[in-house]
């Protein structure tokens, strides 16, 4: 008992998932995949197509089987269990409401298959409903919603059942850009108030970044880094995850020493600092690639003993700010973002000699 | 699209269009304007009647004939379209599997193969079998229609469950359902329409059938269509318009239905 309710959500160990035959002609959708989800976290599995991401949801749904490697929900193993009999709920990319039901009969589906009362029943259909704040369409046919609707509807049907995981199948990629921020703000606070744990699946980073505990980034069936965004974002371990989450500099330099996570480095361009280690730090050659956020770098008109120098080649402004690319000294072209504030002086132009600041903590070392 | 490209302003269209309605459907209307006509003649109108519909009517051998289309198509419809709905399921609902666009094809072979093949084959087949066991009756004629009804019932049936969203059926399996209840609750009611559509193709295919009956019915068992062409040999009379038209009704309110139910597209697929 007491392991119980000390295990995790989701427990993947060693789980691989390959389509064909065995490893060296099918296709490795998933390789090996250890992962630890905590019970109340919202969780995202970030990456770009075909990383493997929707795979180890359907695994964990039980749609597909592992062909390695084993899935633990709250300690209890998964294998061989048929997706009814999986105490975990998917909210599909499709919403996959059935047509011909009504609102209320697509919420109450789940619970009556679970065998509940039809008094319960009622009362489950209209809390979720209120909960997703529909409760005036229960009798609708699902073809008469609009794409939100669905979507609050198609949440509303995997919340009834109150199930351990929700899993969420890039459910807001068919929505509209205002729709799809309210929903994200809509999601966070299902999640907080229903206590469950959220897998969600998505190719938008900024999308995982704005709603997750965690992340984890995955690429090619392997997860490349796992964190809290800030950490992910600020501390990206590899240059996929760099270039794949928001904008970013990746600029040549030498590794002088280490001390601890830290290390004295200089870039090619003219430029000593600290930067922080990755994590796996030990087979770092001299010659490294270091990582700046475009936010993270100032201009000054002078030099310092800090800065290092450039040119600036453009400048695209875009509201509330403008990114400026500069040539460094090595040929290499670096962004940097900067506000639009009205006590700020921005009088630079194309081709003026600029010289660069570089924020305190801010610069990362890639492992790859 | 503009004035100039529009295929309807091409020179020439409507008379095209025109050759063509008349060329598709002008001898139906003449069978069915002279099916009203008092006189005798089917070629020589005098005034309106409906004489030949109650005299057809009341015409025992037409009676007759119309029973055994009636059970012959209604019993073939039914077990044509169960198997058409099991086939279809198996080959829409499985993980691909080699043979499978083999196993398609075998289903669809009857609609390739010339009708008098099978009328001819049927008819061997059936001797044997006749010859084996000694039974005879109108089983064997309901056999051959269920045998060539399957692929009219599959074809609307196939194409309404390859429409279907399959994330319909994994969503019923995710919330608690166990494969029976998902067919019950979620796959069969939407794949309704395309059955019922099937089951209507199978019938008007069924009390159409004129090559394979006359092979393979035996005393007793003509059926609407034979019956006609027994008539036509003996000469025309409105009678045969008269049934005929009936006969063209019921097509046309079946076609329609089918229409009908074909269209009912919402089937979750976005």
């Amino acid at each position: 008992m007491s392991e119980q309710t000390a295990a995790a959500a989701i427990d993947i160990r060693a789980t691989s998932k390959i389509y064909g035959v065995n490893r060296a002609t099918g296709v490795v959708a998933l390789d090996e995949v250890s992962l630890v989800i905590e019970d109340n976290e919202f969780f995202t599995l970030l990456g770009p197509s075909g990383c493997g991401k929707t795979t180890l949801l359907r695994l964990i749904a039980g749609f597909e089987q592992p062909s390695q490697g084993e899935i633990l929900l709250f300690g209890e193993h998964l294998e061989g269990l048929p997706p009814f009999k999986r105490p975990v709920n998917t909210v599909f990319q499709h919403y996959a409401l059935f047509p011909h039901m009504t609102v209320a009969e697509n919420i109450s589906f789940g619970l009556e298959m679970l065998g509940k009362k039809a008094d319960e029943i009622a009362a489950t259909v209209s809390e979720v409903l209120a909960l997703v704040q529909m409760e005036q369409l229960a009798d609708r046919k699902t073809n008469q919603l609009s794409g939100g609707q669905q979507q609050r509807v198609a949440l509303a049907r995997a919340l009834a059942p109150r199930p351990k995981v929700l899993l969420l199948d890039e459910p807001l990629s068919a929505l509209d850009f205002k729709l799809r921020k309210e929903m994200q703000v809509e999601l966070k606070r299902l999640q907080n108030e229903t206590g469950i744990t959220f897998i969600f699946v998505t190719h938008d980073q900024e999308e995982a970044l704005t709603m997750s505990d965690r992340v984890a980034v995955m690429r090619d069936g392997l997860i490349l880094q796992v964190g809290k965004p800030r950490d992910i974002y600020d501390h990206p371990a590899r240059r996929f995850v760099a270039d794949f989450i928001g904008d970013i500099n990746i600029l040549k330099g030498k590794l002088l020493s280490k001390d601890g996570a830290e290390a004295s480095v200089e870039l090619d361009a003219g430029y000593q600092g600290k930067a922080s280690l990755p994590e796996s730090s030990e087979n770092l050659a001299e010659d490294i690639s270091i990582a700046i956020r475009p936010e993270q770098l100032s201009l000054v008109d002078d030099s310092t003993a800090a800065s290092f120098s450039g040119s600036i080649r453009e400048i695209s402004y875009f509201g509330s700010g403008s990114d400026y690319e500069v040539t460094l000294s090595t040929g290499e072209v670096v962004t940097l973002r900067l506000q639009n504030r009205s006590d700020v002086n921005h009088a630079h132009q194309v081709g003026d000699r600029v010289y660069l600041l570089v924020a305190v903590g801010s610069m990362q070392i890639l492992a790859d | 699209m503009t004035k100039t490209t529009d295929l309807r302003y091409q020179p020439g269209f409507s008379l095209i269009t025109w050759f063509c309605i008349a060329f598709l459907y002008a001898p139906i209307a003449v069978l069915v304007w002279f099916s009203f006509n008092q006189n005798r003649s089917v070629t020589v109108w005098t005034e309106f009647s409906l004489d030949w519909y109650v005299k057809a009517w009341h015409n025992e051998g037409i009676q007759n004939a119309a029973l055994v289309s009636l059970e012959v198509a209604v019993i073939a419809m039914i077990l044509s379209t169960i198997m058409a709905t099991m086939a279809a399921l198996v080959t829409t609902r499985t993980a691909p599997y080699r043979g499978l666009n083999l196993s398609v094809a075998v289903i669809n072979q009857p609609l390739m193969v010339p009708e008098v093949v099978t009328a001819v084959a049927t008819l061997i087949f059936f001797a044997i079998i006749k010859q084996a066991t000694g039974v005879t009756g109108i089983g064997y004629l309901i056999a051959a229609h269920t045998a060539f009804c399957i692929p009219f019932a599959y074809m609307p049936i196939r194409a309404r469950l390859e429409d279907m969203d399959l994330s319909l059926e994994q969503a019923g399996a995710d919330l608690y359902a166990p494969p029976f209840k998902v067919f019950r609750r979620i796959t069969l009611p939407l794949m309704m329409p395309g059955i019922l559509a099937g089951a209507m193709l199978a019938f008007i295919v069924s009390l159409d059938d004129v090559i394979i009956t006359l092979f393979v019915a035996g005393p007793g068992e003509t059926t609407l269509p034979i019956y006609i062409l027994g008539q036509i040999r003996r000469g025309v009379t409105p009678e045969i318009n008269a049934v005929s038209t009936v006969f063209l009704g019921i097509s046309v309110i079946l076609v329609t239905f089918i229409f009908l139910f074909g269209k009912g597209k919402n089937l979750g697929k976005q």
